[in-house]
């Protein structure tokens, strides 16, 4: 297989035997007219193959930035990574060129974003965009393109793929653009899928349908999948693992089944009891009082103090130092911790 | 449950229908067809009550809240507020009629004209109902209704830009409130919110209700949110409801297949139930409400479909496996939002 060559040629010092992704005390910050907003401030987190991670937060928590530094697309000017590091089987992506983190993109870690009518090109046929990639990244012939963009659209079940090829984005609905996008994602085979909200513009039962194509797809190439949503029941269904984010920190990390049993943060217990559940009727609904924190001012202190249930004296003064580490495989970003996580959860 | 009497009923729609042209050429302009988005809607609203309406994206719920309040002509069918005929009334008649029918938006960001102060927005109501309140007492009326809403009097000057979502989808929620109406529609008041606001804004749409006694309607596409709100729910499919209920009735016992597979889509959050739950994945697209498939028109994508289905509409209505009316030939009970043992 020349596929694997290239990516040898690519990568010097490509370890297969690290971690698939690691990122460690990831900073980034927007230099605006406004001030420095500090939209990213240390976070970690890692990926193994197969595995499906969910990014879990608010809007403007900085689910999206983290993406768009680990597929090194940040909006720079005026977006920088300031600290930390993305290693990619052992590689530190931020260390390497352009040139090279152009390839890395295309052929390990590829994305899906929220809107995919805006992520695809208005004026190309769907054939053309998808055969492009591998005539730019492969070198293939046109009609070898051709049928590999056939059998990808098949592949991601668009029904009679030989004859839509030719058609253009706007002639898809919402999920067939959706899936079109996870094709052009899966062109090149890579080890990494970072899927932003793939399914939040869409309605529930097509939302079904792509949230099972993805986890088909990534059981069958052992992909690692990371998830970014802000919806609870979509993480209960698909995540193995959950990452919850807070002002540009991640604040919660657990598997799945222990964090809804017995969140140990107070942000994500909140969360838990603010949603309504359709399996559930008069439920009472525990209200978060207050905004997230503007970025331009992060309060000293926990940044969620002002909002928390169990804030004190402390939690104003001194963010917590450290993810204390709950058990094997969890930790959690609050002084009380061991209070929360010992509370029953309210309105069960 | 006691029988309303009728004049509890304070909105009642029959046979709406709206047709939306679809023409052809620019200097002469012909018709070839029509969207039908909202095509033969039955449904009452009693007097504190709220009636939920989900569906998927272009099933025809904001053309049917558009109708409710008068943003959109009905092509035909009839809107009783209070006994009242509003497609039949004009002028101030009109005017007045329409006061006790308000609508909150959905998107808190664009609903609000970003160049009035927030007094102006709340108050402008008042510059068309000039009878409501006196000119002299506006302000004051104001304050009461940021009050009332949870927000702060004092800020009745600042601008929509100095307010966060969910803080906007109280001014929305506050304008609304000015004419003192009995019956408000929501067209997906808290889908642009995040979770943590979600909540706050739902219990203050509640709050209100038990306070002032308001009629909702409440147009969503998240099942959860209406199951939690609502007291009865009407699904639509095409421009029509396929089935209607109280929330138990759609929620625990579903008759419409088109019902039981939205409702097996909605992802719970409970990862101990993940396999449990029986799943319907419907296949394909939702047809286009301009050609609609005859007879039932879910039965492109029903897996229940019989040859009658092509040929006769099932009509709304109460049927031997389903005490609540539902539209289908061979309605009957599934279990979807709970495990199946
Ligand atoms: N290009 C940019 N310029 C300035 N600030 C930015 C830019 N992109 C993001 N930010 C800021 O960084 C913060 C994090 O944004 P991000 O897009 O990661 O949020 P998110 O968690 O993805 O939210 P959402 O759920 O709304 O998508 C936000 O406060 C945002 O305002
Ligand atoms: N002014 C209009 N002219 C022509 N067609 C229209 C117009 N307004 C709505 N439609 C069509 O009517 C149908 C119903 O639209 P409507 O906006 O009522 O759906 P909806 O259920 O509110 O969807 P969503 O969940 O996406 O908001 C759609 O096919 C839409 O394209
Ligand atoms: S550290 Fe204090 S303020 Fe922060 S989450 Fe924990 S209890 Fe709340
Ligand atoms: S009437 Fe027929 S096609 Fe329509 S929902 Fe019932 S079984 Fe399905
Ligand atoms: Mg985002
Ligand atoms: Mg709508």
């Amino acid at each position: 297989m020349t596929d694997i060559k290239a990516e040898i040629d690519v990568l010097p010092g490509l370890d297969s035997s690290a971690r698939l992704l690691d990122v460690e005390n990831l900073h980034v910050e927007f230099r605006t007219q406004a001030g420095v907003a500090r939209a990213i401030n240390g976070v970690d987190i890692h990926l193994d193959p197969g595995e499906t991670l969910a990014i879990l937060g608010e809007s403007g928590c900085g689910k999206s930035v983290t993406a768009q530094a680990i597929m090194g697309i940040l909006d720079s000017p005026p977006g920088f990574v300031t600290k930390g590091a993305i290693r990619y089987r052992g590689v530190d992506l931020l260390k390497l060129p352009e040139e090279q983190r152009r390839k890395v993109r295309a052929n390990h870690i590829a994305m899906i974003f929220q809107d995919a009518l805006s992520a695809l090109n208005p004026v190309f046929s769907i054939g053309f965009q998808l055969g492009e990639l591998f005539r730019v990244h492969r070198g293939t012939s046109r009609q070898d393109a051709r049928r590999r963009s056939i059998e990808l659209l098949d592949l991601v079940k668009i029904p009679a793929a030989r004859q839509r090829i030719n058609d253009y984005p706007h002639q898809f609905s919402g999920g067939m653009r959706q899936r079109v996008m996870i094709a052009m994602a899966l062109a090149l085979d890579p080890k990494v899928l970072i899927a932003d909200e793939p399914t939040t513009a869409l309605d529930v039962t097509v939302q079904a349908q792509i949230m099972n194509l993805l986890a088909e797809l990534r059981r069958e190439r052992n992909m690692g999948l990371i998830l970014i949503t802000h919806d609870m029941g979509v993480v209960a269904d698909v995540a193995d693992r959950i990452s919850v984010m807070y002002a540009g920190k991640v604040v919660e990390e657990a598997p799945v089944l222990d964090i809804y049993a017995r969140p140990a943060h107070p942000y994500t217990k909140a969360l838990l009891e603010s949603i309504p559940r359709l399996d559930m009727k008069g439920q009472q609904l525990n209200v978060i009082k207050g905004l997230p924190p503007n970025l331009l001012r992060i309060p000293a202190g926990c940044p969620f103090h002002p909002r928390c249930a169990y804030a004190r004296d402390v939690c104003r003064a001194d963010p917590p130092p450290q993810q204390y580490d709950v058990a094997p495989a969890r930790t959690a970003r609050c002084h009380f911790w061991t209070e929360v996580v010992g509370d029953e959860p309210a309105g069960s | 449950m006691s029988q309303p009497v009728a004049k509890d009923v304070v909105l009642e729609t029959s046979n709406l229908v709206k047709h939306f042209p679809i023409t052809r050429g620019i200097v002469l302009q012909t018709q070839v067809g029509a969207v039908r988005a909202v095509d033969g809607v039955d449904l009452k609203l009693r007097r504190g009550e709220t009636l939920g309406v989900v569906g998927e994206s272009g099933c025809g719920k904001s053309t049917l809240a558009k109708l409710l309040v008068g943003l959109e002509k009905p092509t035909s069918g009839s809107i009783d507020v209070r006994g009242q005929d509003m497609t039949r009334l004009r002028g101030a008649e009109l005017r007045r009629a329409r006061r006790n029918i308000q609508m909150v938006l959905q998107d808190p960001y664009t609903s609000l004209n970003p160049r009035m102060t927030v007094g102006d927005i709340i108050g402008e109501p008042f510059d068309i109902h000039t009878e409501v309140v006196p000119r002299g007492e506006r302000k004051q009326r104001v304050r009461e209704l940021l009050d009332l809403v949870g927000l702060n009097p004092e800020h009745i000057n600042r601008y929509p830009h100095q307010f966060s979502g969910g803080q906007r989808q109280r001014i929305g929620i506050a304008r609304a409130l000015a004419l003192k109406p009995e019956i408000i529609v929501c067209d997906e008041p808290v889908s642009a919110l995040d979770v943590s606001i979600q909540a706050q804004v739902i219990n203050l749409l509640e709050r209100l209700q038990d306070e002032l006694g308001l009629s909702y309607i409440f147009i969503a596409h998240d099942l959860s949110v209406v199951r939690h709100i609502a007291d009865r729910v009407a699904v639509m499919y095409l421009g029509k409801i396929v089935e209607i209920g109280v929330e138990d009735e759609i929620y625990e016992r579903p008759t419409h297949p088109y019902t039981q597979a939205l409702l097996s889509a909605v992802p719970v959050p409970d990862p101990t139930l993940r396999g449990q739950r029986d799943q319907i994945v419907l296949e394909g697209d939702v047809p286009s409400p301009a050609n609609p498939p005859s007879g039932c028109r879910f039965r492109t994508r029903c897996w229940k479909a019989q040859d009658i289905c092509a040929e006769q509409e099932p009509a709304l209505t109460e049927r031997e496996q389903s005490a609540h009316p539902s539209a289908c030939h061979f309605a009957e009970e599934r279990n979807v939002v709970h495990a199946v043992e």
